[in-house]
């Protein structure tokens, strides 16, 4: 019988063993990559942001807003190249919990800014021509069974609270990066100015495109000096230290989540080591006999590690398998809370390592007793 | 007859490794679930208790939070001269006319990740109006001075917040000459200031909200059909403590699905160790186990000694769990809360609530581990077991 032969039949024996631990491995490992990837997708976040892009918002704080004024001389910026804006909506649609993000813009140049969002022409030159258009994205017409042509209800919370807005779906785009949210709608910046009788006159944040992404800090600078005197202060960054800005809010729940990932990689050590070292001392007579037929010390060593090894590698499989599927295959993503969720390259790589350390943790002590086993003693032990 | 517990006890001292190896499994899954558990309560302790029942807070109708809202100076003092505002002993209504914005702050020195940190401008009758907000450092801010106070869990987690600094708010300078405390709630996390100062600097002569104390704490219904029935106003009418209790539902239900999600989770993959310990428990002792058939103990019995003994491992961790979980009760943290978009600090906060929780979980697990082993130990053949060992 060979080796592997070996392990094959000692992990078949006792079947439901075997099998908890390797489901107990895999259930623990597809909580790390959940884990994990929460982490990783916020953080890649802000590497969604476009280098030729930069958010131009008011210093004092996120809910503050910049005059339109301001548009003239950000578009005459050496090295801007296209200027657009854009003023958080806040509109509630039936009820507070089905929250998604919605942008007033003005469509043309705003489209021209982003080749992120991904329309047919058609669809497009409808949404740009009629002023109470939504443009949405596929996964949120998805989420709520929207076509095109419907018409849908916005209660408004801070553009005439209360009262009701109606918006007729022109346009579906898709994500043309991935990261890039297909989760948001967006409306007309006019149809918004229209509610104020066209004297609103403010914008959330201003999007410049720039020519050379080398020049990004020297325009920022250039910008931000301009205005610093004035009523309202700007603060000019690109577009991925921007969304960076968003996930730190987040504060220390990173903490905590790798905390927790932390905790469940060392439970599930304790326990698969404890079932290692269990039927390890259970074969004792077993492994006497395997040496006295001529099986070397090493050959030993390799067996019952090689043991460790297959229970770790089958579990850390499975919580794997399952973990792109659900979050990679079914775009599974905590009912919005944190969209393109999805296991990244470096998760899988750290749980490689994971496993490694695993089957060293819970095969090495057993397989060096089963190595150093003294023949004689054990088989009189057993007798 | 029942086997006597110093059996099962004397079983678990024969074999120390793998029984502490599982109390130690369950405890760490008890840590952290009483962790979770304790840190969604911490966060709606500081929301719960941030508003009084007896207090009302008017906001322009529609807005469910105090960002975006706006009250006019106007509303404001037809309000005030409601009948249902209460008086001090001078006639003096007790009602503070807020302007609530959030600014953005550097967490640290270094500049490093930014928070919302919220501004409320109070009128000088809020510190009666809000009578849990008391001074821990230095004194209240004048009236008529560019001078704030910071609260507790903003002055300890953001750099530049101390007694006799300058902050920029806005357009303008202020002086911190204060720190405050206000029963842990939601308040602790903000910066306080004269509300005509803070209106200069921010959005203009507007309020964002009002709060007064009833006359009569039984009184609210009346006094919000009477408010929001004014056609002059326009408002909506909440009780202060609802109100706060209503931001915290969003981050108390993520934290709790979170909590569950993941010890859930981690729960089942205890119950998979715990049965493999059991299981090979029953099987070492098969030939213990024929004997104590043998000499008359029901298989009943033998079944309950086994389940006892699971459970006991089990509460063993539970109660390890909970002592590991104790020193994190009072460790403070801080995240955005979405829904009034701004940096709350709160405490982990473990009560005899959630530690009781934590070690029913335990002993359930216990139990739903030791199950099946327990069945399969009463069931041996007894001719078999002996022949084999």
């Amino acid at each position: 019988m060979t080796r592997t032969g070996i392990v094959v039949a000692n992990l078949r024996r006792r079947k439901r063993r075997t099998l908890l631990t390797i489901m107990g491995v895999a259930i623990a490992m597809f909580l790390f990559i959940t884990l994990r990837s929460v982490l990783t997708t916020l953080s890649d976040s802000g590497e969604v942001g476009s280098e030729n892009r930069l958010i131009v918002s008011n210093k004092t704080g996120f809910t503050f807003t910049l005059p339109m004024a301001y548009a003239t001389r950000l578009a005459a910026t050496a090295g801007v190249s296209g200027v657009s804006w854009s003023q958080w909506f806040g509109g509630v649609y039936i009820e507070p919990r089905n929250f998604f993000a919605q942008f007033a813009i003005d469509p043309a140049t705003y489209l021209a800014l982003y080749p992120e969002i991904v329309i047919p022409e058609d669809q497009k030159q409808a949404f740009i021509n009629e002023q109470t258009a939504a443009l949405v994205g596929r996964g949120l017409a998805e989420r709520f069974g929207w076509q095109l042509g419907q018409t849908i209800n916005l209660q408004g919370t801070i553009f005439r609270p209360g009262e009701d807005w109606p918006f007729t779906i022109r346009a579906i785009y898709e994500s043309g990066r991935g990261g890039f949210p297909d989760n948001t709608m967006y409306l007309h910046y006019a149809y918004l100015e229209q509610a104020f009788g066209g004297e609103f006159g403010e914008a959330g944040s201003f999007v410049l495109g720039i020519e050379d992404p080398a020049q990004a800090a020297a325009i920022a600078a250039a910008i931000d000096d301009s205005y610093e005197n004035s009523a309202a202060s700007t603060k000019t960054q690109t577009e991925g230290a921007y969304n960076l800005g968003f996930v730190g809010l987040y504060g220390n729940i990173g903490f905590f989540l790798n905390t927790i990932g932390m905790a469940v990689v060392f439970a599930i050590l304790l326990v698969a080591a404890n079932t290692m070292a269990m039927s390890a001392r259970e074969r004792i007579p077993e492994i006497a006999v395997l040496k006295t037929v001529g099986f070397t010390d090493r050959a030993v060593f390799a067996i019952v590690l090689g043991e460790a090894f297959a229970m770790a590698i089958l579990g850390a499989g499975l919580g794997l398998a399952g973990a792109l599927v659900v979050f990679n295959l079914g775009e599974f993503n905590f009912f919005g809370f944190i969209p393109g969720l999805a296991v990244a390259g470096r998760t899988i790589l750290l749980m490689a390592g994971i496993t490694l350390i695993l089957t060293l943790a819970s095969g090495l002590v057993p397989a060096r007793a089963a190595g150093r086993l003294n023949v004689v003693e054990a088989l009189r032990h057993v007798a | 007859m029942r086997i006597p517990l110093v059996y099962n006890l004397r079983s678990l001292r024969q074999r120390p490794a793998t029984s502490a190896a599982t109390v130690a499994g369950i405890a760490l899954v008890v840590v952290t679930f009483v962790g979770m558990l304790a840190l969604a309560d911490g966060f709606r302790a500081a929301m719960v208790s941030t508003g009084r029942s007896d207090n009302v807070l008017v906001v322009r109708r529609g807005s469910d939070s105090e960002l975006t809202s706006t009250v006019a100076r106007d509303q404001a003092s037809i309000v005030s001269a409601f009948p249902h505002v209460a008086t001090d002993a001078d006639g003096t209504p007790l009602i503070t006319s807020d302007v609530y914005v959030v600014i953005t702050r550097n967490r640290d020195v270094a500049g490093g990740s930014e928070a919302n940190v919220p501004v409320r401008g109070v009128g000088m009758a809020a510190f009666r109006v809000r009578d849990q907000v008391r001074m821990t450092e230095g004194r209240p801010f004048e009236r008529g001075r560019p001078e704030v106070i910071v609260g507790i869990g903003t002055a300890l987690r953001f750099p530049g917040m101390n007694v006799g600094d300058e902050i920029e708010l806005g357009a303008g300078r202020f002086t911190v000459v204060g720190h405050f405390e206000a029963d842990g709630g939601a308040f602790e996390s903000e910066i306080w200031g004269e509300n005509e100062q803070l209106m200069g600097v921010f959005r203009g002569p507007v309020f964002q909200s009002l709060t007064f104390r009833l006359e009569d704490p039984q009184s609210f219904d009346v006094a919000k059909s009477a408010i929001e029935a004014d056609p002059r106003l326009q408002l909506g009418v909440h009780r202060e403590s609802a109100f706060f209790a209503g931001q915290s539902e969003l981050l108390t239900n993520m934290l709790r699905f979170l909590a569950i999600f993941v010890t859930g989770i981690m729960a089942i993959g205890a119950v998979f160790g715990a049965i493999n310990t059991m299981d090979t428990m029953v099987s070492a002792r098969s030939r213990e186990i024929a004997l104590l058939l043998t000499l008359g103990f029901r298989p009943r019995s033998v079944m309950a000694s086994f389940l006892m003994e699971s459970t006991l491992l089990a509460l063993a961790g539970g109660i390890l769990g909970c002592l590991l979980a104790l020193p994190l009760n009072g460790v403070t943290t801080s995240t955005t809360n979405w829904q009034s978009f701004a940096e709350l600090s709160f405490s982990v906060n473990i009560t005899p609530p959630v530690l009781a929780i934590g070690v029913v979980f335990a002993v359930g697990m216990g139990i739903v581990g030791g199950f099946l082993p327990a069945r399969h130990a009463a069931k041996q053949v007894i001719a078999q077991a002996l022949r084999k060992a």
